[in-house]
């Protein structure tokens, strides 16, 4: 097996070709396309692909996971702070049907995927056999792109094709579903090419330097321009060129959850984060400005609050990479379709050097405002019991920024993104658009993996814990130093202040009881603490992060908190609460 | 042109490979967002390897922009036009199967047919099949005019619709065969308004 190996980890096809196995070929393919780590879990429609997998150990990394959800979040962990693609194998059946969620939530974040399922012999589909399921049409609407396999001379082609779907243009995740005859099938392989062109598809819009031209008028002329930013700078490796626009055009910039960290949480141009949890000014001033820029965000209505409301007075200039974008929420005065890394600077070269001193001042008031009313309350509280904010604000004074935050959803996520202090980019891992509880722990798994020079802590609610606290197997087994802070408010915290707030306090099925957190870390070989004094959090955070691999922090907090400022459902963005 | 919100017939016109789910991939889009396919005609173009669909909504206009970005978003999808019924020529085929005794009897039956551009596609001696093409009002009402006579059968093909301005697909697909495609390729509808093929 070495010496096959050998020859086929070139990366120029063979004259003659060699002898392999489908299976052998889909590995030899993951090799050429720089995949290092498979999150991954097998099955009977797999085994052929394990099979292989099995001389290829030290070439791939193989990270056996405890539920497929929790190899798909993993991948998608690993695709956030890497910029590469996700890997995850799965089998037929319930082995493809659990990736659904992730895949899902891939979709809608546009994160870059690769899954690969295992499927029933070709000649037993639709035969309803053993651990079969139409895979590829249960995925079809979460998917960028699908493909079934069922011969094996198809996989060195279509799995270039699957990375390069997975990766240009808006990122997404891509499914190729093998049947088990084309995994064992040999077949004369000729080695791998990857791919770049595709002829029906145009993953980047081509630049259109009048609309840059007329952007830049807009801009010039504006007098209370803003910036709303969002992962597309991220996903386009743009910060800098991001960076380089904002300071020479002096507007202020404001982000989405996605968004967060593509330019440093400090930066004195970085006014906030937007949206229904976002902060005062940016909220309050959208409807104030005369000039939106939206730049690789998507208008979801998390951030627009209702769209009829929504910066009616602005013009609107909006760059994207995705046409399907412009105008769907928001209707735009300029559209700039193309790739941020290009479009920015050109932009920035006709932009005027400015410094919107006053229109700055205003979202200084804001924040002034919100300090008072909101902030100092959650980050200095001076109740009996913890608020979740202070020990975000306790864990940056430590980390100084540095580290990577991976969160759950609800209460805990929305807390850790206004507060945590990002310094550098890929370091804000969550579920933004699809919101998926459970996400956090296997996340923080494949986040290390991508980043694994980087402290990587979880952040996760008492809730989210437990819908895949099973990935704690995963942990253990893998010896990954992933950092866990649960905060617990013994609640299904958003879901109870919701019903607090709109349903007359009507706290229907949100009282949720937790197993003993740490001892379930210690079933797992892992380090625990558990706290509810405020004098002890400095000290459990230092132990926790000094700690030599994971441990499980539990943070007892106030029962029923709020997260504050809001954004209610139905309401324009202007009529953001303050309580 | 009718108000951008009001509800008018489509015609939307997508050219792509030819792959297996595809046809899911795009029927979605729609069902997603609970809007009913009124006609879907699918089968080769002129060009080898290429699809055309012929899909047929009733939306505003708003909404039909929005869904023919998300259908070219596929990858297999090479282009997707939308055009109002005044945009396009379209057809529709219909099969009429009628008691050949009550043609050969009744001298009125044969003159209606007649009238109603109507041929007979299949004679034999217990029913005939009558062909006829058109819009819908057309083959709607040669159904009114055989019912009294004892229609036995009818079927009705989707539309299949020529787009009035456009000209073909055959030089646009050469710029997409190109590794760099020119500006055409990734067209803008706001550099198109006015112009004689409104696309996206």
């Amino acid at each position: 097996m070495e010496a096959i190996q050998e020859v086929l980890t070139e990366e120029k096809p063979t004259e003659t070709g060699i002898e392999v196995s489908g299976s052998v070929a889909l590995l030899e393919a993951l090799i050429v396309e720089g995949v290092d780590t498979i999150f991954g879990y097998p099955g009977g429609a797999i085994m052929p692909i394990y099979d292989a997998l099995f001389d290829y150990n030290d070439k791939l990394n193989h990270i056996l996971v405890r539920h497929e959800q929790g190899g798909i979040h993993a991948g998608q962990g690993y695709a956030r702070t890497s910029g590469k693609c996700g890997v995850v194998f799965a089998t037929s059946g319930p082995g493809a049907t659990n990736l659904v969620t992730g895949l899902a939530d891939a979709q809608i974040d546009s994160t870059p995927l690769v899954c690969i399922t295992g499927q029933v012999f070709a000649h037993l589909l639709g035969t309803d056999a053993f651990q079969e399921t139409d895979v590829i049409n249960i995925t079809t609407p979460v998917t960028k792109w699908n493909y079934q396999i069922t011969d094996a001379t198809e996989i060195p082609e279509v799995i270039a094709k699957a990375f390069y779907i997975a990766k240009s243009g808006r990122p997404g995740p891509v499914l190729i579903d093998i049947t088990k005859n084309a995994q064992i099938q040999l077949f004369n392989y000729k080695g791998y090419t990857p791919c770049s062109h595709i002829r029906s598809y145009r993953p980047k819009p081509i630049v259109r330097p009048q609309y840059i031209e007329q952007a830049a008028a807009l801009i010039n002329e504006a007098k209370k321009p803003f910036i709303l930013f969002g992962q597309g700078v991220i996903l386009g490796s743009a910060e800098q060129e991001f960076k380089a626009f904002v300071e020479k055009s002096g507007i202020p910039a404001a982000w989405t959850v996605l968004g967060a960290g593509a330019i440093p949480t400090d930066h004195p141009l970085n006014v906030g984060m937007l949206g229904m949890h976002g902060n005062y000014g940016p909220n309050v001033l959208t409807n104030e400005c005369d000039v939106l820029i939206a730049i690789g965000m998507r208008f979801d209505d998390r951030v627009t609050g209702r769209l009829d409301k929504y910066a009616k007075q602005a013009k609107v200039v909006h760059l994207d990479i995705d046409p399907a974008e412009i105008d769907k929420n928001v209707k735009s005065t300029v559209p700039v379709w193309g790739d941020c890394k290009e479009t920015l600077p050109l932009l920035t070269a006709l932009v005027d050097e400015k410094q919107h001193t006053e229109w700055l001042a205003k979202f200084n008031d804001y924040t002034r405002q919100e300090v008072e009313q909101v902030i100092e309350k959650e980050l200095n509280p001076t109740t009996a019991e913890m608020t979740m904010g202070e020990v975000i604000k306790q864990l940056n004074e430590i980390t100084k920024g540095e580290a990577v935050i991976v969160t759950d959803v609800g209460q805990h996520q929305m807390v850790a993104c206004r507060y945590a202090q990002f310094n550098n980019t890929r370091s804000n891992v969550t579920s933004g658009g699809l919101g998926t509880m459970g996400f956090a722990l296997p996340a923080a798994i494949g986040a290390k993996f991508g980043a694994q020079d980087r402290t990587v802590v979880a952040i996760i609610g008492d809730g989210g814990f437990q819908m895949t606290c099973q990935e704690l197997g995963t942990i253990m087994q893998s010896g990954i130093d992933v950092k866990i802070i649960i905060l617990n408010n013994r609640f299904l915290g958003m879901v109870r202040q919701w019903q607090e707030l709109f349903n007359s306090r009507r706290y229907s099925f949100v009282d949720i009881q937790s197993p003993d957190f740490v001892a379930l870390a210690a079933a797992y070989r892992i380090p625990g603490k558990t706290i509810d004094n405020r004098a002890d959090l400095p000290s459990a955070l230092s132990e926790m992060l000094n700690n030599k691999g994971s441990f499980l922090l539990e943070v007892m907090v106030t029962k029923e908190n709020n997260v504050f400022p809001m954004v209610p459902q139905g309401c324009s963005v202007s009529e953001i609460r303050l309580k | 042109m009718t108000q951008e919100s009001e509800k008018q017939e489509f015609n939307i016109t997508v050219y792509t490979e030819n792959q297996i789910g595809l046809l899911n991939r795009i029927a979605i889009i729609f069902t997603r967002r609970k809007i009913n396919i009124d006609s879907l005609n699918t089968s080769p173009s002129e060009i080898d390897k290429i699809h055309r669909f012929n899909i047929v909504i009733n939306e505003s206009e708003d909404v039909v922009r929005k869904l023919t970005r998300q259908i070219e978003k596929q990858v297999e999808v090479l282009k997707c036009y939308y055009h109002t019924n005044a945009d396009v020529i379209w057809q529709e085929m219909a099969l009429y199967k009628v008691s050949t005794d009550v043609i050969a009897e009744k001298v009125s039956v044969e003159r209606l047919l007649r009238e109603n551009g109507a041929r007979a596609v299949v004679i034999r001696k217990d029913y005939t099949v009558f062909e006829t093409t058109g819009h819908r009002e057309e083959t709607d009402n040669l159904i009114s005019i055989l019912q009294p006579y004892g229609l036995i059968e009818f079927v009705r093909s989707a539309r299949v619709a020529i787009i009035k301005d456009s000209d073909g697909f055959n030089r646009k697909l050469r710029e997409f065969e190109r590794l760099e495609p020119g500006e055409d390729v990734i067209e803008n509808e706001y550099l198109n308004q006015g112009q004689k093929v409104f696309t996206m």
